[in-house]
């Protein structure tokens, strides 16, 4: 059943790889279309409620599911659970592609003739993540509004369907996930450190195999929809776990596989800068949000909401210049200052191409833990608004009347800050790992250990000061 | 015409299709479907009228003005979209109603008289709550009570509107402990409470520092005989009551201890149109309305007699952001808060 491999981790080659898909149950559960459309609907369902709750129910956003469900509950269990555990397989059965994406292929099961749409490629030069960390910022920015008012999360969500609709039409196979998603990319990039992969079993057996139906697509499935060809999947930053290539290999070359948390972290080649640049943005993203969100200052949170205002351009500025100035500049430094002391000899690209990688576990963990505190605190909002769905005085599950409790009292922060020192751990030692693999020693990974110290400082001062 | 043959399995796999865009299109017709229907269902009821509060600046009351026949029962769900909001109906004992954010709060009102009647927020919930207003105008086959009693102030004759300055203001606090405590008989004219109420403090010490009775006293001691004048026209039970309407209705501008320092008069116009947006619309907008009036002045406040002052509270203060209470608070009501107002010049300071 386990194929082993030794395994570029953290935890070094005790771990093994578990083909999951030696399991004929499994293979047959995820092959068959079925059980993953069951999900599917049940998900569009769920987005439906979402945003007609979000148009036509109450617009107190803690007592909204619009609001409740995404930001509170859908929120946490993606950074908490889904994205660390299992990589992007939210992916697979988000609802937001998947009207245009049934539009495109003219059938929700099996490939059924041609489909619709003109099927162009996505431009070259918006290629990379460039348009998703730009999209990413732009929501960030307004995210407070988004995050309390359930108008304004039924109007992005109806939105991003919509341009989903309109991107699958016009360009191919899943171009908005891949290149526009402001949450894929985020997804992608921590999916990194999930202990679960997509991957071909041997590449020769695809070098050999001329029709390559994992990216054309087969009378048993699609090509690739995240325009990638699996046997050259190094990492699961654009896997978007779709089971498309279980299904149209022929030759049972693929598989799902168990393996060693943050086995992508350290590729033999570098990273693209793009890639880079958005570990860099999610860092100082969540350093942001866990000052203004679980921060002292009401005056900040009142800012980041008054979009229009004069405070929240300043709130924007900041953001901006933490998340796009700040963070990446002093990592800049970071991996400059590393060569200069090291043996090695890098450009500041190669600089921020080799070391970003291994702050992905820090960004995760900074992610995570921030979420977590978020959903304690507002957990309790959940089942109140489950009871009442759409504000009409029902009460479903009779809780509609459950006050407001935050889950954990003082242990929280402390858990919250040991879950940033993992992270910190972890980075930590990637950022030696790399420094090594570099030539460059433990002088070199100095620099890049001080800006993680920093990042991990300031996030502790949030959570337990 | 030809006749195109279907394999088993291609069958198979069209049904499955077809099952699937089955599933599919009850998701998403069911959802929304159900959704529409229970929200139109909820605020088409004819059983029910829902009214929806929000702070003054976004909207106050929606809607603002209902409807009611006498005798019939008027069932109303209410709901705050915004921050807790209270419900209580002006110059009735009913007690108010708070509105939890989005939650949905029945009730039931009945009323046996026709008239118009006003609704109104008893949380302080904004720099407007006061505004926070809408009207109920019941029917009926009887007659509305005539809802318009001359004021006290009009049939005196009292300009509420024109200041009012102290003729005379004392040197120590005037106590009614020691005006009791000094055995002295009021002369005629000053020993019931429609003595009291009718006329200025200041005016009451000038008319009794002439009368040849209080020759002996000294201006304090006339003073105290003042306090002592308002703490007999009063109870302890309408100071009480005084007390707390004040501190429900009056404290947020005018202060706890009554200085017109409460904590909506100190926020500056750009404070309050940077908390709520909405507010900038206002009359913030324009010029800033006067102070409150600060209640432990003796300059001003002992030129005014209680009259005066319940004429202020029942009609509100033209153009200087003082609301009305005539319809909310009752006769008793509006009388007892006038006599709190008095603690703030009477009596030991806390």
């Amino acid at each position: 059943m386990a194929e082993t491999h030794t395994p570029r981790s953290p935890f070094g080659s005790i771990m093994t790889r578990v083909d999951l898909t030696r399991l004929p149950f499994v293979r047959s559960m995820l092959v068959a279309r079925g059980p993953q459309l069951a999900v599917q609907l049940a998900a569009v369902a769920g987005l439906l409620l979402v945003i007609a709750a979000g148009l036509l129910g109450t617009p107190v956003g803690s007592r909204n599911p619009a609001t409740v469900l995404v930001w509170i509950a859908w929120w946490a269990a993606l950074m908490i659970v889904a994205v660390p555990f299992f990589g992007r397989l939210w992916c697979g059965v988000c609802p937001l592609p998947l009207p245009g994406e049934w539009l495109q292929r003219g059938a929700l099961l099996r490939p059924r003739g041609r489909g619709r749409g003109l099927g162009l490629p996505w431009p070259r030069r918006l290629r990379g993540l460039w348009v998703q960390n730009a999209a990413f910022v732009i929501v960030a920015l307004f995210s407070l509004p988004v995050l309390t008012q359930p108008r304004l999360t039924a109007l992005l969500l109806a939105g991003l369907v919509l341009v989903a609709i309109a991107i699958s039409l016009v360009f191919e196979r899943r171009s908005f996930c891949r290149y526009l998603c402001p949450v894929g990319g985020f997804i992608g990039l921590y999916a990194q450190a999930a202990p679960l992969e997509v991957r071909v079993r041997d590449p020769r057996v695809c070098a050999d195999h001329t029709t390559k139906t994992c990216y054309t697509g087969s009378a048993d499935g699609y090509g690739c929809p995240w325009l990638v060809f699996p046997a050259t999947l190094t990492s699961n930053v654009s896997c978007g776990v779709c089971l498309e290539c279980l299904r149209t290999c022929p030759l049972d070359n693929v598989a799902i596989r168990l393996r060693p948390m943050g086995a992508d972290l350290r590729r033999s080649t570098p990273i693209r800068i793009d890639e880079a640049f958005k570990s860099l943005v999610l860092i100082g993203s969540a350093l942001v949000y866990a000052f203004v969100l679980l921060g002292p200052s009401s005056a900040l949170r009142a800012a980041a909401a008054a979009v229009g205002s004069q405070s929240w351009l300043a709130y924007a500025a900041g953001f901006l210049l933490v998340t796009v100035v700040l963070v990446p500049g002093l990592f800049l430094v970071a991996t400059r200052l590393g060569p200069s002391v090291g043996s090695s000899h890098l450009s500041a690209k190669e600089g921020l191409q080799r070391f970003a990688p291994a702050l992905v576990p820090l960004g995760l963990a900074a992610w995570a833990a921030f979420s977590l505190g978020f959903v304690l605190t507002n957990a309790s909002y959940i089942l109140p608004a489950l009871s009442d769905p759409i504000g009409l005085g029902w009460d479903l599950l009779g809780t509609t009347s459950m006050p407001w409790a935050p889950v954990g009292g003082p242990l929280v922060s402390w858990a919250l800050s040991a879950i940033v020192l993992v992270g910190l751990a972890w980075s930590s030692r990637q950022v030696r790992a790399v420094a090594e693999d570099l030539a460059g020693g433990v002088r070199m990974a100095l620099p890049v250990w001080g800006f993680s110290f920093l990042v991990t400082a300031g996030l502790l001062w949030v959570f337990v000061a | 015409m030809g006749l195109r043959r279907l394999s088993p399995s291609t069958t198979l796999r069209a049904g499955s299709e077809h099952l699937a865009r089955i599933a599919l299109a009850l998701v998403t017709l069911a959802v929304p479907l159900a959704v529409a229907v229970a929200w139109w269902g909820a605020n088409r009821s004819p059983s029910a009228v829902t009214i929806h509060g929000r702070v003054s600046e976004a909207g106050g009351w929606l809607p603002g003005t209902l409807r009611a026949v006498v005798g019939s029962p008027l069932q109303l769900r209410l709901v705050s979209d915004d921050v807790v909001h209270g419900f209580a109906i002006g110059r009735s004992d009913a007690a108010p109603i708070d509105l939890p954010p989005g939650q949905v709060v029945e009730t039931t009102l009945t009323f046996d008289q026709p008239g118009t009647y006003t609704f109104y927020c008893t949380r302080w919930c904004g720099p407007d709550h006061w505004r926070m207003r809408g009207v109920i105008e019941v029917s009926g086959s009887q007659p509305a009570a005539p809802e318009v009693v001359e004021p006290l102030y009009e049939s005196l004759g009292i300009d509420i509107d024109a200041p009012h300055p102290a003729s005379a203001v004392p040197q120590v606090r005037p106590s009614p402990e020691r005006g009791e405590a000094l055995g002295f008989e009021p002369p005629e004219g000053f020993r019931s409470r429609p003595d009291f109420i009718a006329r200025p403090p200041a005016e009451t010490w000038q008319s009794l520092r002439l009368d040849p009775s209080t020759r002996g006293l000294s201006e304090s001691q006339v003073w105290d005989l003042v306090a002592y004048q308002w703490r007999s026209a009063t109870t302890d039970a309408a100071l009480q009551e005084g007390q707390a309407l004040f501190a429900q209705n009056c404290a947020a501008c005018h202060g706890e201890s009554g200085g017109g320092d409460g904590v909506i008069a100190l926020r500056t116009p750009e404070g309050v149109a940077e908390a709520v947006p909405a507010a900038g619309a206002t009359h913030l907008a324009g010029e800033q309305p006067p102070s409150p009036a600060d209640f432990t002045d003796p300059s001003t406040m002992l030129g005014a007699s209680s009259a005066l002052l319940q004429g202020k509270i029942l009609r509100g203060g033209m153009g200087t952001g003082m609301p009305y209470w005539g319809p909310i608070l009752t006769e008793a009501q509006l009388w007892a808060l006038t006599d709190y107002l008095w603690t703030f010049q009477f009596g030991e300071t806390s």
